[in-house]
């Protein structure tokens, strides 16, 4: 099963260290982990996405919570909330292919960020699926590259994570 | 500035081991009035810092330099880490420029002991100095203790700065849960009110915690049997009726018939280790369980839990008591009774020199004094928790999680220091005894008066156990040819040495060696093959319990 962590840090280094390290110590592979400042530029927030079986994560939360640069931690996996992803793709694209592709993007919702002579460069965000439809859509041209930011997610609501309690 | 900061925690002592990255405070000590041990490895100032710990209850702090120094550290951290022991360590490192160069004597420290300590930090700048100690010592010596690693680099060390020692900490990540939920605690004493069969299991959190007097009291009260882990032991008086043994692998039968037969477990600042359950489906089959303890990571990790309190021991007990009543428990402890005749007795044999006859004299010599009792890893340990009667908490002091051969020895001269008016003995085995024998020059340059007692069968006789129950007797690798004669080595130290090779002679050795001023080193030529009964294989239910005389 998937899982989905919202985890509030002290932006310091070695924090992530010492969060993924607890992670592969229990035999987890992170899907997915975005890292960046909060609000308060002393606080960092990840947002992993992990598969494995709920009571093995339990104990990784409880020991994660251990942590003294942990703050916060909450599993939002079955919460209402936005999930969001990132995503770059290089294409190939020659002239005549060009418009297929303009199309495919506006479709989606995607942008069009650069462009050569035989290759162009999409930016899309969207939810898993959405990315996944593009990329399969984009393969029938040729894909040189591909990159993903990992998912970053925000509770639906008023509700802050700072207040979820679980 | 370090010094300093020692001082306002009110440290005495420090164990350590100088080197190039960690002059400039060695200097500062200097001239301070904090006594420092030097021992003659770091992995020695490690243990004893942490049987400095065990024995007082006060953080232990260990001095040693970068690179080998720090690393020669780290089976003592981890040591401290699996037993929940506060000690602070504090290492020096390159300088700040030459770090990531592959340095002399250059090792990431802080990487590497990040999954062995409960915190650790890398010192950037002489002004974060302050805080960084005040924290260190209060997340080293709060919910659930253990060990905190500093890591300074040498122009860190140089730097000067002012110094303002905070007063109150704030970490954000860190605050323990310290009361016990009190509806949680009303159900608990429901729970114990109803129980007709119940049993406690009571671990090393009633020892950290102090609250051995709590349980005892909540014994007594209840009537009910008490069993102790290996870390627990010293928790309520090995004399007291109620009190079952040891229970798990090499546990009593008393203890372990118990545990299967209860309707009710009261686990008390313990962790249900693998040492303790025994195979985890068959473990109290019939029991609920309340499982008191600091750390919410351990309850429900091995086995589920029906009534779970994070809590401190001592104040989740002392609440417990105001709304505690006592149910009916006679039935049981008369069960109980019958299971004690059954315990088996290796003292019959009186003509060969047996492990727990020397351990039982031990203890009956030392029970009018103030002892503390270290130990190592192995046969002589388990024999020392069966056939030692522990009456106090903090007697005990023992590695117990990551069970380090080599502990015991530093470790007594850190009981030792700690508690000077003690009578330290440290029960070691030929092996375990020599992975630190160097520290006889520690406890010669100091004078330090522990009295170690050598039980040599020339195996590693635990191993070599397993060998013979497990293994078709093909005894590899165990056997310890070449070891020396270990009167003459500790007399090579000007330490006295008495050796035993009789039953007849084992009084008058521990007496001849309490009446020493300093250390002694007792070798006690024992059986080669004797075993450790009663036991359980690993991962089996802890009634089927093999106890040697039907020839298993």
């Amino acid at each position: 099963m998937k899982h989905v962590l919202a985890i509030l840090v002290d932006n310091k280094p070695g924090v992530l260290t010492r969060v993924s390290g607890l992670f592969s110590r229990r035999g987890f592979n992170i899907d997915s982990l975005a890292v960046g400042e909060t609000l308060d530029p002393g606080i960092s927030r990840m947002t992993i996405t992990v598969s494995g079986d709920a009571s093995t994560l339990e104990q990784v939360v409880k020991q994660l919570n251990k942590l003294v640069n942990v703050i916060k931690i909450s599993n939002i996996t079955e919460e209402p909330a936005v999930v969001r992803e990132l995503m770059m793709i290089k294409v190939q694209a020659a002239p005549q292919t060009r418009s297929d592709i303009q199309q495919i993007v506006e479709t989606f919702r995607g942008k069009v960020v650069d462009v050569s002579l035989d290759s162009m460069v999409i930016e899309i965000t969207g939810n898993e699926e959405k990315l996944e439809a593009m990329e399969i859509l984009l393969q029938h041209f040729g894909i040189k590259e591909l990159v993903r930011t990992g998912k970053v997610a925000l509770l639906r609501g008023s509700k802050t994570t700072r207040e979820y309690n679980a | 500035m370090v010094i300093s900061a020692l001082e306002h925690e009110k440290v005495t002592t420090v164990f350590g081991y100088p080197g190039g990255a960690v002059l400039p405070l060695y200097d500062s000590l200097y001239d301070s009035s904090i006594k420092h041990i030097l021992t003659r490895h770091e992995q020695g100032a490690a243990h004893a810092a942490d049987g400095y710990a065990r024995a007082s209850g006060k953080p232990g702090v260990v001095f040693a330099t970068s690179g080998p120094g720090a690393t020669n550290l780290v089976t003592g951290i981890a040591n401290a880490y699996m037993d929940s022991v506060p000690v602070v360590f504090v290492t020096g490192q390159v300088s700040t420029p030459f770090i990531g160069t592959d340095a002399f004597q250059e090792a990431d420290i802080t990487g590497i002991t990040l999954p062995i300590t409960k915190h650790n930090y890398l010192v950037k700048d002489v002004g974060e100095l302050p805080r960084i100690f005040k924290e260190a010592f209060h997340i080293a010596t709060t919910g659930r203790r253990g060990p905190v690693l500093i890591d300074i680099p040498k122009d860190v060390q140089n730097a000067v700065g002012e110094f303002v020692y905070p007063e109150n900490v704030d970490i954000p990540g860190y605050r323990p849960t310290i009361e016990g939920h009190p509806g949680q605690i009303n159900r608990m004493a429901k729970a114990i009110k109803a129980s007709r069969r119940p049993v406690i299991i009571g671990g090393g959190g009633v020892v950290s915690s102090g609250s051995g007097k709590y349980l005892l009291e909540l014994a007594e009260k209840g009537q009910i049997p008490v069993s102790l882990t290996f870390m627990g032991l010293g928790g309520v008086p090995g004399s007291n009726p109620l009190f079952l043994g040891m229970l798990g692998m090499h546990g009593t039968k008393a203890a372990n018939y118990a545990v299967m037969e209860a309707d009710l477990i009261i686990a008390i600042g313990m962790r249900f280790d693998d040492r303790v359950t025994g195979s985890l489906d068959s473990f109290a089959p019939h029991a609920k369980v309340i499982h008191v303890d600091i750390d919410p990571a351990e309850i429900g990790k091995n086995i589920a839990v029906d009534i779970p309190i994070v809590g401190d021991v001592k104040k989740t007990l002392k609440r417990l008591m105001k709304v505690f009543k006592a149910g009916q428990t006679e039935k049981w402890l008369e069960r109980i009774k019958s299971w004690k005749t059954e315990e088996y007795d290796g003292a019959t044999d009186k003509d060969s020199l047996k492990v727990p006859n020397i351990i039982e004299a031990i203890s009956r010599l030392t029970t009018d004094r103030k002892t503390i009792v270290t130990t190592d890893v192995g046969q002589h340990q388990m024999w020392t928790a069966l056939h030692y009667c522990f009456e106090e908490p903090r007697t005990l002091v023992s590695s117990g999680g990551l069970g380090t051969m080599g502990y015991g020895f530093p470790a007594a001269i850190g009981a030792q220091t700690a508690s000077p008016e003690s009578t330290v003995f440290c029960i070691a085995g030929d092996g375990s005894f020599q992975m630190n024998i160097q520290e006889l020059a520690t406890a010669a340059n100091y004078n330090i008066p522990v009295k170690v007692a050598i039980m040599n069968n020339g195996y590693l006789g635990m191993v070599r156990q397993w060998q013979e129950l497990f293994f078709g007797k093909r005894y590899s690798s165990t056997t310890l040819s070449g070891s020396p004669d270990f009167c003459k080595v500790a007399e090579a130290y000007g330490i006295a040495g008495i050796r035993v090779d009789s039953p007849g002679k084992v009084e008058e050795a521990i007496n001849r060696a309490l009446s020493v001023q300093g250390p002694v080193v007792m070798d006690f030529h024992v059986e080669p093959e004797g075993n450790v009964f009663p036991m359980v294989a690993p991962d089996s239910p802890l009634d089927e319990i093999m106890d040697g005389r039907d020839g298993q």
